[in-house]
């Protein structure tokens, strides 16, 4: 039998605010146990929560980005369980009204473009964290990220295979990331995943029974997850077993989800409206304000490189990944570099030798400037391409100017045809099997007699003028 | 609609409230009253009326994102029956 997968992503984003969702408190990650937290955080009877502004207008620009719909009001309720990383009893979230509603993220698997529908989005605060060291047979408690906010992301379940739901994760983060809502920092937390994941056979209509694989943290986790998931539940049906409701976590080291808990031991939320937040009113203005200092998204920027620049598609869309890079590149070829130059340039050696070094494109120590001026110097036939790749190489670890490099090492491209003239009499005079070759009709030979004038000129000699003067006195 | 004895502690456990036999009887008679006062709201006509969410017409107050408190654990925990490292301790759990 042929199945189908079916998986939906539920992905909590830490919003870049200074301060918690509900309290004067420092979001600061990797503070020392229980100093970043206020009386709301810590439950202190009494306490009462404030709703934070900028958490709101991230939730709004996070809408925008995605053509949702901005609840005009919306509505915070109380998720109640016991836990003892939630001291209150209770989560405020949203349940009946959220914050956003609808939308969609176009993902691209393999040169196909696919639009993925999401439900909602809404906000909600963080728990705290749970140590389960050993403190005498008791667990500790740091409530530190209490009350951080969060905006829960919940999609359609429309994506139909693990390359699919990498994808769409990728998409959300790229987009999150470039609007500067949240900070990306997977190891931190800052973008969590739980994955809905069900099958059916090919053809049938209504759903397979869903489990949700909790809190996944990498991209490469959610692969492997729903692949280990998706052969667990084919063969089990297919043993004539059946799948139960349950949420599950996957474990790294055997490669396996393993059960949580089932249906019937799920929590019972008893969501309601909480008593302490009347409803979130968000105005015209704030919308429009919001929409206006919206920046230039992934996809608008793609479509606008592939015709402003004249790049190819795949290089636009590598370009925009993220929003330094598309910059770095902007910057590239207002500085004087050809388009396309700067592209492969970026694309490559820049791009290799940070992912090497472990780096961002925002630390590169070559300037888009700096870049700009090798690049012209390529252009221009002042370097071949090869001299490029060391002067990079050079200008990386001494910070020194393409120009300044080239004129101290004396790397100018020998394009007097006179002194090549010469170059070329000597290396046909010394490669007479070469020579023969090509004459014989082998158009490799040539390649290898370019070679030997390129070596002779120490690297410096035109390969188009080199091969050009070969052809003519070998004629 | 009404609620079973069953139901009456399934709730209780889920607040984690401890009930003898005699007080979920006794609640689920209170519980059910209640229940009954909301059967004959519902007979109410609220076609058009839009559901309220809190019981005053008040908007939620928003605050500017500015950090204003600083480190008081040691004034937090000093009520703390248990702490160690800077943590509070509670009965182990691992789900």
């Amino acid at each position: 039998m042929k199945w189908e997968v079916v998986i939906g992503l539920e992905v909590h984003t830490q919003l870049t605010t200074q301060s918690k969702i509900f309290s004067p408190a420092s979001t600061a990650f990797g503070a020392a146990p229980n100093t970043h937290t206020a009386e709301v955080d810590i439950a202190l009877p009494g306490a009462l929560p404030v709703m934070n502004k900028a958490a709101v207008e991230k939730a709004i620009q996070f809408g925008l980005a995605i053509g949702a719909k901005v609840n005009r009001r919306s509505v915070f309720a109380r998720k109640n369980y016991f836990y003892p990383d939630l001291p209150k009893g209770y989560q405020i979230s949203q349940f009946e009204l959220p914050v956003v509603e609808g939308g969609a993220i176009t993902i691209n698997v393999d040169g196909v473009e696919k639009t993925i529908n999401l439900t909602r989005a809404h906000l909600e605060e963080d728990a705290g964290k749970s140590v389960h060291e050993d403190f005498h047979g008791q667990s500790g408690i740091d409530l530190n990220r209490a009350g951080t906010p969060l905006l829960e992301i919940v999609s359609e379940p429309e994506m139909r295979s693990a390359a699919e739901a990498v994808a769409y994760a990728k998409a959300l983060y790229s987009l999150v990331t470039w609007i500067g809502i949240c900070d990306g920092n997977m190891q931190e937390g800052s973008f969590r995943c739980d994955v809905n994941v069900s099958v059916r056979p090919e053809g049938q209509q209504e759903f397979g029974t869903r489990r949700e694989i909790k809190n996944l943290n990498s991209f490469k986790f959610i692969e492997q997850a729903v692949k280990a998931e998706v052969q667990w539940q084919i063969e089990t049906i297919e043993d004539g077993g059946k799948i139960q409701q349950a949420t599950v976590l996957f474990d790294p080291d055997t490669g396996e989800t393993r059960m949580m808990r089932t249906k019937e031991d799920a929590h019972d939320y008893r969501y309601f409206p909480d008593p302490d937040l009347p409803p979130l009113v968000i105005s015209e203005d704030w919308i429009s304000r919001v929409q206006a200092e919206l920046p230039e998204l992934p996809a608008a920027m793609r479509a606008r490189f592939e015709s402003q620049y004249g790049i190819p598609a795949y290089d636009a869309g590598t370009l925009t990944a993220s929003k330094d890079m598309a910059a770095f590149y902007e910057a590239t070829v207002a500085a004087g570099a050809d388009a396309k130059l700067a592209s492969n340039w970026i694309m490559g050696d820049i791009s290799a030798t940070l992912n090497r070094e472990e780096k961002d494109i925002a630390q590169s120590p070559v300037s888009a400037a700096a870049l700009a001026g090798l690049i012209r110097r390529v252009s221009d036939n002042t370097i071949n391409n090869k001299t490029a790749k060391d002067v990079l190489k050079k200008m990386w670890e001494s910070g020194d100017a393409a120009d300044a490099i080239i004129e101290r090492e004396g790397l100018k491209q020998e394009t007097d045809t006179g002194a090549l003239e010469a170059i070329v009499d000597e290396v046909i005079a010394n490669n007479a099997k070469s020579v023969e070759e090509y004459k014989a009709g082998k158009e490799k030979a040539l390649n290898a007699l370019v070679g030997q004038c390129m070596k002779a000129s120490k690297g410096k000699g035109n390969p188009g003028v080199l091969t050009e003067l070969l052809k003519q006195k070998l004629a | 609609m009404s609620l079973s004895l069953d139901d009456v502690r399934r709730i209780a456990r889920l607040a984690r409230v401890a009930v003898t036999d005699d007080e979920a009887q006794a609640t689920q008679t209170q519980l059910n009253r209640i229940l009954g006062l909301i059967e004959d709201m519902r007979a109410i006509d609220t076609t058009g009326i839009e559901p309220m969410a809190h019981a005053q017409d008040v908007h939620l107050r928003l605050r500017e994102d500015v950090v204003t408190v600083t480190d008081r654990r040691e004034q937090f925990q000093s009520v703390a029956p248990e702490k160690e490292n800077g943590l509070y301790l509670v009965p182990k759990v691992i789900e």
